[in-house]
């Protein structure tokens, strides 16, 4: 028989977050040494490494285009990431975050800079705890930023949704499965621009509308965070 | 001889992919030229279909199918039921399963291979229209909690490519689990069976999910683009509703979307997806 989980208790989630609140992040840059640019991002138990390789030359090579770079972006989530080994390599949610991970990231990046080159993006979940292709995105725009490829703008990415009919920000553990609606976004802050949109569950249009809200104002604090720990890294260099 | 026509078949073919290409662009520049003077390349107006067609039951063999054209895109849905084991986290439950392919004519960009990200995204945004509208009750296949519960599995074959193909074949899986007939239940020594040739009921359903798909080109957002104005798009938004509530949504195109443009997506989606349903009870139900 399926236990019934309250996720809601005095106001509260199960894990003692209010509504509105993200969990504890941490973001790092410049985490691998051989990657041109890596970022590890933790937002609760949800743990996700990015590492850039490139520009470098494209393989196959009718791949390439003669006027910009292409982006690669490859999502995989370690088979002991979750609490049922997932089988290794992509599956067909792999690919689809994937492609859509590499169109929130897309409009940021000068691609234009580097004709006939690729831009790898690979994204490994080393611990999966609800909102992976967020904490995977955050990691990349770092990753990308890290490794000195020139941006507009970073991209920050946070999940809303609805919990016992209750809207709230940043999804996780339980939240994910037993919650009624999931929904991810991407931002481009300097922009105002969403460049990934997916929504998974019911919602009034009402609703919608401040769910939206919601996750806006959550990538926005992301956003702070992401630029707090660029900043780190180059004031510990200075600090040498 | 023989050797001497192929190649230069093939040559000809190549060029004309190289033609089509080239004409692509070409009408993507005019089509946003046309759009900032209000107008679309077809004279549609900005949140107008193509025309639509839904042909039910078209399939014999199969439990269920419908074939949707949508302008000239042109889908077909089958569905193929058998008894299965439920997922260990929902042991009371149907199962379900979407997928797409592209059949090799129906578009000359076509790769032939693994299943391309397209028809892979195609397939679970379908899904998701579906799934999380909570459009079948899947409480309803389960046949002995824990044991056997009924797959439904939804094949979409994208036959031509003119744009659009997620509201064609979401349109298409719709009309084919409306219409669909579940096989009789037999049991063989203590085991139920599905029978091969005797049909029964229908799938049980809640109500009917619909996705709308919008474009933004420049500053302009249109419904239900067709192929040229997929190739001088910024952004997509594919929007599942169903009785007035939106239950899935998926952003494609590498611009982003200001809020208030979703937001007026969104209203859109609600407005159009009835119609879209009306058209589906009508052709299917009579």
């Amino acid at each position: 028989m399926k236990e019934e989980i309250k996720l809601i208790k005095n106001n509260k989630r199960i894990d003692g977050r209010k509504f509105t609140d993200l969990r504890p992040l941490e973001a790092k840059v410049g985490v691998l040494k051989r990657a041109d640019g890596s970022a590890y991002f933790r937002i609760g138990n949800t743990i996700a490494i990015a590492g850039v390789m490139g520009p470098r030359k494209v393989h196959p090579k009718h791949m390439e285009k003669a006027d910009r770079a292409i982006l690669r972006t490859e999502y995989r989530m370690a088979p002991f990431s979750t609490w049922e080994r997932s089988r290794p390599g992509p599956n067909r949610r792999a690919h689809e975050i994937s492609m859509v991970t590499r169109k929130a990231l897309e409009p940021v990046i000068f691609l234009e800079e580097f004709p006939k080159t690729a831009i790898n993006v690979y994204i490994e979940i080393l611990q999966a705890d609800a909102s992976t292709r967020c904490a995977g995105i955050n990691a990349a725009a770092l990753a990308l930023a890290d490794a000195g490829i020139p941006m507009k703008d970073l991209v920050s990415s946070c999940s809303a949704g609805i919990i016992e009919g209750q809207i709230v920000l940043d999804i996780a553990g339980q939240e994910d499965c037993h919650g009624e609606l999931d929904f991810p976004i991407a931002y481009y802050p300097k922009k105002k621009h969403i460049t990934l949109l997916q929504m998974d569950g019911i919602a009034t249009n009402e609703q919608f509308k401040k769910i939206l809200h919601l996750a806006v104002s959550g990538a926005e604090k992301i956003y702070e965070e992401q630029k707090k720990a660029l900043r780190q890294k180059y004031q510990a260099e200075l600090n040498q | 001889m023989i050797l001497f026509d192929s190649i230069s078949a093939k040559e000809q073919s190549s060029f004309a992919i190289r033609k089509v290409i080239e004409m692509i662009e070409i009408d993507a520049n005019l089509i946003k030229a046309m759009l900032r003077n209000g107008k679309r390349i077809d004279n549609r107006k900005s949140d107008e279909y193509r025309e639509i067609s839904i042909k039910p039951e078209i399939v014999q063999q199969a439990e269920g199918s419908a074939e949707v054209r949508l302008g000239n895109t042109h889908v077909v849905a089958g569905i193929k039921m058998s008894i299965g084991t439920p997922y260990s986290d929902s042991i009371d439950k149907g199962v379900m399963s979407v997928s797409a392919e592209f059949v090799p004519f129906a578009s000359p960009e076509f790769d032939s291979g693994p299943p391309s990200e397209e028809s892979i995204e195609l397939a679970r945004v379908v899904d998701r229209a579906i799934r999380e509208s909570k459009m079948v009750a899947f409480e309803k296949l389960c046949i002995k909690e824990n044991e056997h519960v009924w797959m439904v599995n939804i094949d979409i074959d994208i036959l031509s490519d003119d744009g659009n193909l997620i509201d064609a074949a979401s349109l298409a899986a719709a009309a084919a689990l409306m219409t669909a007939k579940m096989p009789k239940l037999e049991m063989i020594n203590d085991k139920p069976v599905a029978s091969k040739e005797e049909r029964a009921d229908r799938i049980p359903l809640t109500g009917i999910a619909v996705t709308t798909t919008f474009v933004k080109i420049g500053n302009v957002i249109v419904a239900d683009p067709g192929l040229t104005e997929i190739s001088a798009m910024d952004a997509r938004l594919s929007i599942g509703t169903l009785d007035g509530k939106l239950c899935s949504m998926q952003k494609g195109g590498s611009v982003g979307l200001t809020v208030e443009e979703i937001e007026q997506m969104a209203d859109m989606a609600l407005e159009k997806g009835d119609e879209l349903r009306k058209e589906l009870e009508k052709l299917v139900l009579n």
